[in-house]
Parts: C-alpha cells; sequence; structure tokens
C-alpha cells in the first residue's frame, strides 16, 4: 500500500467520538457494591412484586458465590482489567419520576439529549412503523405508538411495568433461555437488572411497525443492566431494534444486558442491534464502556426462526455472542454481524447454533473490520447434538484490517455428533487493496469517499439484513466511523 | 489545440531499479483518436497508469501536459475530476459496492469539479438507464455490485458504461476490445465514436486491427522496448497485422 494511503488509514482514528455528551439530569444512586441490601433496594424502589425479589435474590447469592470464588473470564482474545463489582453503582434513575405516560411529560433536557443523538422522537413519531421505547439511564421514559399495538394485541412495554401488568408471561419465560446460572454477568443482571423491555406478540399476529428501543448508559460509574423478553406466540412475527450510544465518561463503564427470546412454533423474531457507545480515548482506550452481554433465543416451536443482526462499532471491549437453540423441527437460526474496532476497541464476539431438532438450518455471516491498534474476533460454535438429523450449517466470516498493527482473529468450534450434519465453513482475511483504492481513485473518488465505499460494500451482506428505516442510518454510522483526517 | 503533449517520458517503478518506458514523445489534440499498439510488456498499460497517476510508477524523466497544466501535478482523484478516465484492461471488482452507489458518487464527484449542479436520483438514473442501452449493457448488470462476478466481456463493457457516464475529456482505453465479443465490440465502437464530437481526445490501446476498422484512429503509433517506435496513419494497422512487429525492431536497430 502506497505510503499516504497507509498514512490515512493509520490516523482515521483521530475522529472523536460524535455522540460524547453528557446530560446533567440529578440521578439517584444506590450504594455501590452488589450486597443483598441492594437488590431490596432496588426491587423496592421499582416497587416489584415479591416473587420477583425471590427471583432476583436467588441469583444474587449465585452472582455473589461467584464474585467471591474469584471467577475471571479469561478464555476470551481480549486484554482488559475486570470490573470490580463491588465499585460499582448498581442502580440510577432519573431523580424525578419514574416513567411518563406522554412525551409531552418527559423533561426537555431529555428529549435534546436525543435530538443530539439524532433521534428525535417527535420525528419518531412522525415516521410510521417505528415505535420508540426510550429508555434514559435505568427507567423508561416515553413510549409512543402504544395505540396502534394495543389493537393488536402485542404487548410492548418495560420490562418493570410488564412484571407488575403481565406476571403470568414474564413468570413463565423469564431465565427459560438464560439461567441465571449461565455466565457471571447473566447472573448479576438477573440480581440487579434495572430495566428493559418486553415484548409479547399473540399468536398468528404480525406485528405492525418495527419495535425499537435506545438505550443509554448516563450515570459516573453506573452499571447498566437491562433485560428484555420477547416471546413470539404460534405464527407470530417480530422485528426489533436496539440502537444505542453513551456520552464521553472517565471511568470504566460496565453493561451487561440479558436478552431472551422465545419463538414458538412458526413464529419468526428479527433481532437487530446498533451498538455505538463510548470506546475510549483513542490514544489510550481509557474510560470506554465495557460491553459484556449474554443474548439467547429458543426456537422453541417446529418452524420457528430467530435471526440476530448487530452493527457493533463502539465500545472499549465488546464481548456477545447473540444465540440460537434450534429445538424445533426445522427451525432457522440466523446471525449476521458487522464488528468496527479501531483505537484500543477490542472485540470478541459471534454465535452459538446449537441444533437440536430435526432439518435444523442455521447461517452466520460475520465481518470483522479493525483500523489502528484494535483487536477484533469471531467466536462461533456450532454444535449438533445426535439426534438432529440433517442439520446444516453455513458459516462465513471476513475480516478487513486498515493498517499492518490491528489484528484480526477467527475462532470457529464445530462440534457435530450426528453424521447426516453439512457444516460449511468459510474464513477470508483481507487488506483494502490498493488496486481497489486506485480504481476508485481513477473514478475521481477521494481517499475517505473511496474507503467508505470499499468498507460499506464489504457489509452490505449484512447490512441488508437490517430494517430498511436502520439501514441507513447503520450505513451513516460506519461512514462516521471511518472519517478522519486525510493523510 | 494539444489536449496531451508527452515529452521524453521515462518512467520506472518506484523503489526498484526497474525502467519500463523509455522517453516517450506523443501529442494528441483535442478532437484526435490515437491507437497504441506494441508487443507485449512494451510499457502501454503502463504509460496509461502513470497518466492517471498510480503512485508505483515513478516519473524520472519529462514532462506531461495536459490542457497546457503539469498533469504530474495532480492527484489521481484530480486527474478523474479534470477528464482524464482510464478503461482499464484488468477492471477491478468492488465486492458489496453496488453500481449505482458507485457510479453515482463518482458522476457526482466529477461534476462538482466542472462547476456543475449534482444530478438528482432521478436525473441520474435516466441517464444510467440510457447509456447502458446506448451500448447495449444488460440493465442487470448496473444493478449488481462493481464488477463483481462480471464475466470478462461484461467487465469491459462496464469500463465503456462508465466512460459513458463520466463524459471524459480524455478517454484511455486499454484492451478495451480484447475479450469482447463481435456484437459487443460494435456496441463498444459506436459509443466511442458518439463520444467522438471533437471536444474529447481518445488514446486507445489495443493488439488487433479489427476494432480500427470500427474506431478509425487518427494515427497510429507502436509501442517497443518504452518508446514509440513507428508511428503512422491507419493503414499501418494492416501492415502490422500481416507482418508483426520483429521489421520495426529490425528497422530501429539498423537506424542505430
Ligand atoms: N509494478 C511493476 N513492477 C515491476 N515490473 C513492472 C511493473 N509494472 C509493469 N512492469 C513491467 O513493465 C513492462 C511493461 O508492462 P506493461 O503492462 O506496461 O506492458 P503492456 O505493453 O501493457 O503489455 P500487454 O500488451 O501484455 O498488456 C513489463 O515487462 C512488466 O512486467
Ligand atoms: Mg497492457
Amino acid at each position: 500500500m502506497s505510503t499516504s494511503e497507509t498514512q490515512y488509514l493509520e490516523g482515521k482514528a483521530s475522529e472523536d467520538y460524535k455522540h460524547g455528551f453528557y446530560t446533567d439530569i440529578d440521578a439517584e444512586t444506590a450504594p455501590d457494591g452488589l450486597t443483598e441490601d441492594v437488590v431490596r433496594y432496588i426491587a423496592h424502589r421499582k416497587d416489584e412484586p415479591e416473587w420477583l425479589l425471590e427471583w432476583r435474590l436467588k441469583a444474587f447469592r449465585h452472582a455473589r458465590d461467584r464474585i467471591d470464588g474469584g471467577e475471571t473470564i479469561d478464555w476470551a482474545h481480549l486484554d482488559y482489567e475486570a470490573p470490580k463489582f463491588d465499585e460499582i453503582s448498581y442502580f440510577s434513575a432519573p431523580k424525578e419520576t419514574a416513567s411518563y405516560d406522554s412525551i409531552d411529560e418527559v423533561p426537555d433536557e431529555i428529549l435534546e439529549t436525543f435530538e443530539r443523538l439524532g433521534i428525535p422522537l417527535e420525528e419518531q413519531k412522525a415516521l410510521t412503523g417505528v415505535a420508540v421505547d426510550a429508555v434514559m439511564d435505568s427507567v423508561s421514559v416515553a413510549t409512543t405508538f402504544k395505540e396502534k399495538l394495543k389493537e393488536k394485541g402485542v404487548i410492548f412495554k418495560s420490562f418493570g411495568e410488564a412484571a407488575k401488568e403481565h406476571p403470568e408471561i414474564v413468570r413463565e419465560y423469564m431465565g427459560t433461555v438464560v439461567p441465571y446460572t449461565d455466565n457471571l454477568y447473566a447472573a448479576i443482571n438477573s440480581a440487579v437488572f434495572s430495566d428493559g423491555s418486553f415484548v409479547y406478540v399473540p399468536e398468528g399476529v404480525t406485528c405492525p411497525m418495527e419495535l425499537s428501543t435506545y438505550f443509554r448508559i448516563n450515570e459516573a460509574g453506573t452499571g447498566q443492566f437491562e433485560r428484555t423478553l420477547i416471546v413470539a406466540e404460534p405464527g407470530a412475527y417480530v422485528s426489533y431494534l436496539e440502537g444505542c450510544t453513551a456520552p464521553m465518561r472517565k471511568e470504566n463503564q460496565l453493561h451487561a444486558a440479558v436478552v431472551e427470546l422465545v419463538a414458538h412454533e412458526d413464529a419468526e423474531i428479527k433481532y437487530s442491534t446498533i451498538q455505538n457507545w463510548y470506546p475510549g480515548d483513542p490514544d489510550t482506550g481509557e474510560g470506554g464502556v465495557y460491553n459484556l452481554v449474554t443474548k439467547r433465543g429458543l426456537c422453541k416451536g417446529d418452524n420457528s426462526k430467530i435471526s440476530w443482526t448487530q452493527l457493533e462499532t463502539g465500545s472499549a471491549v465488546t464481548q456477545k455472542y447473540p444465540s440460537v437453540i434450534l429445538a424445533g423441527d426445522d427451525s432457522v437460526g440466523e446471525f449476521y454481524s458487522v464488528a468496527f474496532t479501531k483505537g484500543h476497541q477490542q472485540a470478541d464476539t459471534g454465535t452459538k447454533m446449537q441444533h437440536i431438532g430435526k432439518n435444523t438450518k442455521s447461517t452466520i455471516i460475520s465481518k470483522g473490520i479493525s483500523a489502528d491498534v484494535a483487536d477484533n474476533s469471531y467466536r462461533g460454535q456450532v454444535k449438533v447434538s445426535k439426534n438432529a438429523d440433517n442439520a446444516r450449517n453455513f458459516s462465513q466470516c471476513d475480516s478487513m484490517l486498515l493498517g499492518p498493527d490491528c489484528g484480526a482473529h477467527t475462532y470457529p468450534y464445530i462440534e457435530s455428533n450426528n453424521p447426516s450434519a453439512q457444516i460449511e465453513h468459510e474464513a477470508t482475511t483481507s487488506k483494502v487493496g490498493e488496486d481497489q483504492m486506485f480504481y476508485c481513485h481513477q473514478r475521481g473518488l477521494g481517499e475517505e469517499e473511496a474507503l467508505k465505499l470499499i468498507v460499506n460494500g464489504f457489509c452490505q451482506e449484512v447490512l441488508q439484513e437490517l430494517p430498511m428505516e436502520f439501514a441507513v442510518e447503520a450505513k451513516e454510522l460506519l461512514d462516521i466511523e471511518l472519517e478522519g483526517s486525510v493523510g | 489545440m494539444a489536449l496531451l503533449e508527452i515529452e521524453n517520458l521515462h518512467v520506472g517503478v518506484e523503489d526498484e531499479d526497474i525502467r519500463i518506458l523509455n522517453g516517450v514523445d506523443l501529442t494528441l489534440d483535442t478532437g484526435a483518436l490515437h491507437a497504441i499498439m506494441g508487443p507485449n510488456g512494451s510499457g502501454k498499460s503502463t504509460l496509461a497508469s502513470v497518466l492517471a497517476g498510480r503512485e508505483e510508477y515513478e516519473v524520472l524523466e519529462g514532462s506531461i501536459r495536459y490542457d497546457g497544466e503539469d498533469l504530474l501535478e495532480l492527484e489521481p482523484e484530480e486527474r478523474a475530476e479534470a477528464g482524464v478516465f482510464l478503461a482499464f484492461q484488468y477492471p477491478v471488482e468492488l465486492p458489496g459496492v453496488s453500481m449505482t452507489n458507485f457510479l453515482k458518487e463518482a458522476v457526482n464527484s466529477v461534476r462538482e469539479a466542472r462547476g456543475q449542479e449534482e444530478l438528482s436520483s432521478t436525473e441520474f438514473l435516466q441517464q444510467m438507464r440510457e447509456r447502458a442501452d446506448m451500448l447495449g449493457l444488460d440493465a442487470d448488470l448496473t444493478k449488481r455490485s462493481v464488477n463483481e462476478g462480471f464475466s470478462g466481456g461484461e467487465k469491459k463493457r462496464n469500463e465503456i458504461f462508465q466512460l459513458a457516464m463520466l463524459e471524459p475529456r480524455l478517454a484511455i482505453l486499454d484492451e478495451t476490445d480484447s475479450g469482447l465479443d463481435i456484437d459487443a465490440l460494435q456496441s463498444v465502437a459506436n459509443g466511442v465514436n458518439k463520444l467522438r464530437d471533437g471536444s474529447r481526445g481518445f488514446l486507445v490501446i489495443t493488439h488487433y486491427e479489427r476494432i480500427l476498422q470500427y474506431i478509425v484512429p487518427d494515427r497510429i503509433h507502436v509501442m517497443m522496448d518504452g518508446q514509440i517506435a513507428r508511428s503512422g496513419d491507419k493503414d499501418l494497422a494492416e501492415t502490422l497485422e500481416e507482418h508483426g512487429y520483429e521489421w520495426i525492431r529490425e528497422e530501429v536497430a539498423a537506424a542505430a
């Protein structure tokens, strides 16, 4: 690669974090540390039913044991200091009120914040087909399109509300896909989860709009522990998008969410994520978000389908493996991922496809892009059980390196216990070719334009899986990531 | 008036002791079309690359003036904006980059440089359809990723399609005729002839006399060992077709 191109590609990390600002809304914060008192405080603050407190406490004891046992997660290709669990505050809420019935009640300050993030609620309201459930810190602040959803019998509310209003559904499913014993972060989340979304789509109903939630982390040293549960009854369809961006902060911020999806017979759930949290200081990597998330879907019924699509551009450390348990016969699992790391960012992400039912099918398309000194790993597991006749998997993992000092790694694990399984894995690593850049230049495109086109092209297969409304936003986000001083 | 003046051009490979062009002289007037022929490895594509601004080549001596200005001062994208177009001998694939996006960016960056307004999406798409029709390019190709999975001939046609979209002032065609079927050759030739309106200049690099029957050149140059060994009118192509290049080599040797 020519020197000017190399310089440019190396230098582009200098782009400042575009969404780095901080809203000064007073927040009430629980005392630091993970204690039984804190768990009780959270449940009390949220006025939760007794059964939920009991559930939290069970998880708390489990989490406490694991922390006291000194558990660490050292198998991932990540290099960072584990969060100090007893120095984290596990709950914060905007001071004035806990929730609002309409957008008019939301303080202007919050609305402005969303506007600066490019998510003006007023505009969102007008955007037909998009319902917005905005989570500021840990408490829901606004929900729109409720009426339309109500007509169809779709329940879309904060997890906290749902626990109170639909305890029978929440109790039936909560923790069945990601048990609190699953991993340390899932255990912590189960003990102290703040809020999140709950979606229930009744039998035969196609959810009339994209459901979308924006999460923000906004308090110094506050852990953010959302919990999301989506249940699609037989023949139901729902598409859900979660998009995130966070203000610039000094301390490391732990984000350990749990997402559980359950798809019954003939149901389909499409879950998309755009993650753009503060990645830390570009020169030192200090202060970025730790994004350690457990996402899993259960294709419970025959012929059900769960599809994960993610665009991960933010956070200092990202570790997540949205997975699908293919229990029903003929069920389908998909994972489409773009992970972009630059500066000192590290990502270890991928998926797990667990084939249990017969004729189950999974597709994995992963695109990793790294620049500067960033590290990007794909880690994926395809597991075929003894009775999963005719299971099929196709995996494709492509990595693109934008400089000489970044890293890309691929760790595919395959475990097949049924001889009829067909598993295909392809992996490539490429650099942006000088030939490609020159071809673009010859057509009048400058360094930045050319690079944007090529990288966007590289991700196209994944981006096209995003709901239409968000594909444009996603492209823009990638462009912003690639912008910088042309050397 | 001279659109392009190449004088005593010596070119090597950057950071290496390799010399490819050894004193090329060539002047192309506005409105003219010159063909460049010559054996494999004689330096034709290198000349084209240097004109387009490829960085791996280093100009050791000589000058190139384009429209009276020093072309070597310009970055590759600035040359494109100034109206220099190269139809590549080996067009590059851009996986996932849609033809429409790519061309729209290209057309608009060239228009902006010329002080023209950006085309609206409707105008652009209409222009795309028109030009694709004119060149007999399958409309489906314009819906795919740039050159990805295109056949050899499709890639060549796509280069001419881009040429028609960008309306350059200096068009360099590097063996665009190689690998084209007879129909494609004719439509490419038609495309070039339509653009031959007196306001542009063309350098057509080719190994075959056949395309020159459709696109009649004002002049033919023979490149050998990095120099223009001989120039002549359109009849030179026939002589070459019959006798090959050896006689020129002998003539040059005898003259030396
Ligand atoms: N980057 C490079 N490094 C080393 N040698 C090079 C480089 N580029 C070109 N050459 C050499 O320079 C010579 C001229 O190459 P060029 O591609 O210009 O030939 P050409 O006349 O276009 O040939 P053809 O008719 O086969 O297309 C060849 O010997 C080629 O190997
Ligand atoms: Mg050549």
